[in-house]
């Protein structure tokens, strides 16, 4: 394949994509958590809560500006390598982007301030609905974003200007709400919540495995484990929603993820296979035959396979069919994590370090394999369209150099690399060593009047318990 | 009465463009005087001055360009390609300047922390004069082929580009040295008055000949003034001659102020400085408009159908006052001197 201008700037924008994704799925979920310990601390009066806040809002502070930053990139990808798409598709989704803007980047950027170093200037209440506003934000902000790339997956409400080529809206609602608009929005909130379910989970399994556990370890866990044990069957239900839609909208991506080449009544479930693209055909595949009546009980007629569609007009097959496998697999373990988690709790186990705490640790990571490989689903899936089955990607392309793409592509990767190995330093070293720096409130501070400082939410983080280096 | 959304979102980026100009380059201009903090302390000091707001400073920018985006996709879709390598170099500086803000009090180790001071001020500064140099090559005007930039890679780096980026690089200095004065006491106060001094000379030099420079730019900007080296049209300068004259009088005022000659209320130089950095965008704002791609596309060709147009101003009615309500409770709630035992860190 021959490193153009196009195909360095698809790899710049899944590059810069993914890695901006990492964070606002933790910040989404983590927000509403802050908001729920706030609001629990509170409502209950146990200081347990106030630990969690104290404890969690320092790793929110830094995974948020990781966000803030990594998403200035985003507003910008679209003009500078992606000029004629923006071009065309600016009187439709414009406005989309426009709103988020409106309602919700300004109020999570402003109140974060307020959230962050507002302790000593506002009450507890004010503070509540400070947090609550960021969190608020996150939902807003997702609710457009996801609105606007579900347009171009699933276009509607739309006509084409003869003399420009330009989309421009016929109706905005059709716009906003696109046919798989609900689905992947809700499939979306869903994944935020549960990767932040499992770090959560990840972290509170450190600190019982390395004995320094605590209240808040104990409370965390368990709101961890009963998370994943509640959602990861509603985000299987969402999923699958979100497959029915694409399997009426867009085919020949439901084609490439299941690895269906022939057109057939009922199709296999393919378990294991390498996509050949070039025999249009599976090497090594292990099936399961004739699940489809079962899978899409509601499709009529024929499954399409890829032989329904022009070899111009197919995903790439290798990188969706084993994408889509990569993120079950992941949502499989930690909905195996949720529940045993559960039975561990119920059976009094949770709190002593076992088996499950050793693989929860490393199950931190996977809700985000699991939102970049589902990101890699939908985008990839959508090719070789912007717009799907409207405008190709390869006539989307802003008029710059190979050049100026490979140097933006290797300095992005340099500062991400640098920046992402820093952050994830400085958030581990937050999450894995406990509670213990928050837990005395210094004499003066308790004679306060309620509503006065929780006192500084910071402090360095290469100080262990105990003010010792933690333990690597 | 038919609205014209065009003129009514030219003027509402322009206004954002503004806003995060006077709110964000303050931030970038202390990042830049945080390279000449005598020691940690003044260092945090200066940053805990900004850390509840920048945030929402950054969110202009986003604006700006989602903004541009929405209400003029011809014109970003020119506009970034033609500015791909100052843009890419400034979202790179924010992005080191904006994790900064938190890494660098995480880091308790030598070579971390001064890594991450480095990055706050490298970042800063290299981000303002990239800003700078997009602005530049802004007002000397890109190439335009049909509906896209048709120039080369490097055609937004002249001389008037560079001395445009310099120009920007100290006003956000100067920005930041009265957001200082306001905000500190002490000898902190007393080092960021001397810096503001300093800083307000240079924007003097630097405005001026920007100013000088941009009238001979195109011949529609001089003819627009009525005022080039060799001839003067006072029917023309004169109904627009207040615009510079103002900046004159505010730079003589801020000087003032910073000297400390007269009692001056704190708030005052950075108020007198963010009219100093008003006029001389009005004077821009009269050489351009209506141009939304200097001088090949117009507000009017760039802008989005008026569908779109009119949503999104229905929204921006609504929002924007909201914003600016909560914007100025939260500096409200943040009024006063930094106390630094209340510095979020340490």
């Amino acid at each position: 394949m021959e490193l153009d201008a196009l195909i360095l700037s698809r790899l710049q924008f899944a590059f810069v994509i993914a890695f901006h994704i990492i964070f606002p799925a933790f910040t989404i979920g983590l927000a509403a958590f802050l908001a729920v310990c706030e609001g629990l601390w509170l409502w209950t009066k146990r200081d347990v809560f106030k630990r969690l806040y104290l404890h969690w809002i320092k790793i929110f502070a830094l995974a948020f500006a990781m966000g803030v930053v990594s998403g200035v990139v985003m507003s910008y990808q679209f003009g500078t390598n992606w000029s004629v798409f923006a071009d065309k598709t600016g009187s439709v989704i414009g406005p989309l982007l426009g709103y988020e803007v409106l309602t919700a980047f300004f109020l999570e950027a402003t109140f974060l301030g307020v959230m962050l170093f507002g302790w000593k200037r506002v009450g507890n209440k004010l503070h509540f609905i400070a947090t609550c506003a960021v969190a608020i934000g996150t939902t807003i902000s997702a609710f457009w974003i996801l609105s606007a790339n579900s347009w171009m997956q699933t276009p509607a409400g739309f006509a084409i200007d003869a003399e420009t080529g330009n989309f421009y809206a016929t109706n905005f609602w059709d716009v906003v709400f696109n046919p798989s608009f609900p689905s992947r929005y809700v499939h979306m909130m869903l994944a935020a919540f549960i990767t932040t379910a499992a770090v959560i989970l990840a972290a509170g399994a450190w600190q019982v495995v390395r004995h320094h556990e605590e209240e808040p370890t104990r409370w965390q866990m368990r709101m961890a484990v009963g998370t994943l044990a509640v959602l990861m069957p509603l985000q299987i239900w969402a999923g699958h929603w979100s497959g029915e839609v694409a399997h009426e909208y867009q085919p020949a991506k439901v084609a490439a993820i299941e690895g269906w080449w022939e057109t057939s009544e009922i199709q296999p479930t393919i378990l294991f296979g390498i996509p050949d693209e070039e025999n249009e055909r599976n090497i090594a595949e292990i099936a399961i035959p004739g699940t489809s009546p079962y899978l899409f009980p509601n499709a009529e007629g024929e499954l399409k396979g890829l032989d329904a569609f022009a070899e111009e007009d197919r995903p790439p097959v290798f990188i969706v069919f084993w994408a889509f496998r990569i993120m079950v697999g992941a949502g499989m373990v930690m909905l195996a994590l949720g529940i045993w988690g559960c039975v561990l709790w119920w059976r009094k186990r949770i709190d002593k370090p076992g088996l499950f705490h050793l693989l929860a640790i490393p199950g931190g990571a996977l809700g985000f394999v699991a939102v970049i490989t589902g990101w890699v689903v939908a985008e990839v899936g959508r090719q070789p369209f912007t717009v799907y089955g409207q405008l190709r990607t390869e006539d989307s392309l802003a008029p710059v150099s190979t050049g100026q793409v490979a140097t933006s592509l290797i300095i992005f990767m340099v500062v991400y690399a640098i920046i992402f190995t820093a952050g994830t330093i400085y958030m581990a070293r937050i999450a894995t060593r406990g509670f213990q720096d928050d837990a005395p409130e210094p004499p003066e501070r308790e004679h306060r009047a309620p509503g006065t400082p929780l006192g500084a939410v910071d402090d360095p983080a290469e100080t262990g318990p105990h003010g010792r280096k933690p333990a690597e | 009465m038919e609205l014209d959304l065009p003129l009514i979102w030219g003027l509402l980026i322009a206004t954002a463009v503004m806003l995060y100009v006077l709110l964000d380059g303050m931030d970038l201009g202390i990042g830049i005087l945080t390279g000449f903090a005598k020691s940690d302390d003044e260092r945090n000091l200066m940053t805990a001055t900004i850390e509840p707001v920048w945030d929402g400073n950054e969110t202009w920018l986003i604006l700006g360009g989602g903004g541009l985006f929405a209400a003029f996709p011809l014109a970003y879709a020119i506009l970034m390609p033609a500015f791909y390598l100052p843009v890419l170099l400034m979202l790179a500086a924010l992005i080191f300047r904006g994790v900064a803000f938190e890494f660098r009090h995480k880091a308790v180790r030598r070579p971390t922390k001064l890594f991450w001071n480095g990055a706050f001020f490298y970042g800063s500064l290299t981000a303002a004069l990239a800003q700078g140099l997009i602005l530049g090559g802004f007002i000397q005007g890109v190439t335009v082929e049909g509906r896209s930039f048709a120039g080369g890679a490097l055609d937004w780096l002249t001389p008037f580009s560079v001395l445009v980026a310099v120009s920007v690089a100290i006003g956000y200095v100067l920005l930041g040295a009265c957001w200082l004065v306001l905000k500190t006491e002490g000898e902190v106060q007393r080092r960021a008055r001397n810096r503001g001094k300093i800083a307000l000379v240079g924007v003097a030099v630097c405005f001026a000949a920007v100013s000088l420079a941009t009238l001979s730019i195109d011949p529609r900007v001089t003819e627009r003034w009525g005022f080039s080296m060799t001839e003067i049209e006072f029917g023309k300068l004169l109904p627009l001659s207040p615009i510079p004259l103002i900046g004159l009088v505010l730079t003589a005022l801020v000087w003032r102020d910073l000297t400390g000659k007269v009692s001056a209320p704190d708030w005052r130089p950075y108020v007198l400085s963010a009219g100093i950095f008003l006029s001389g965008y009005l004077g821009l704002a009269v050489s351009l408009f209506p141009n939304i791609v200097p001088f090949e596309v117009d507000i009017w060709q760039a802008a989005a159908r008026d569908n779109a147009l009119m949503l999104m101003f229905v929204g921006a009615a609504v929002m924007l006052p909201v914003i600016l309500i909560y914007t100025g409770y939260v500096y409200s709630l943040f009024w006063g001197k930094v106390d630094p035992d209340e510095a979020y860190h340490d």
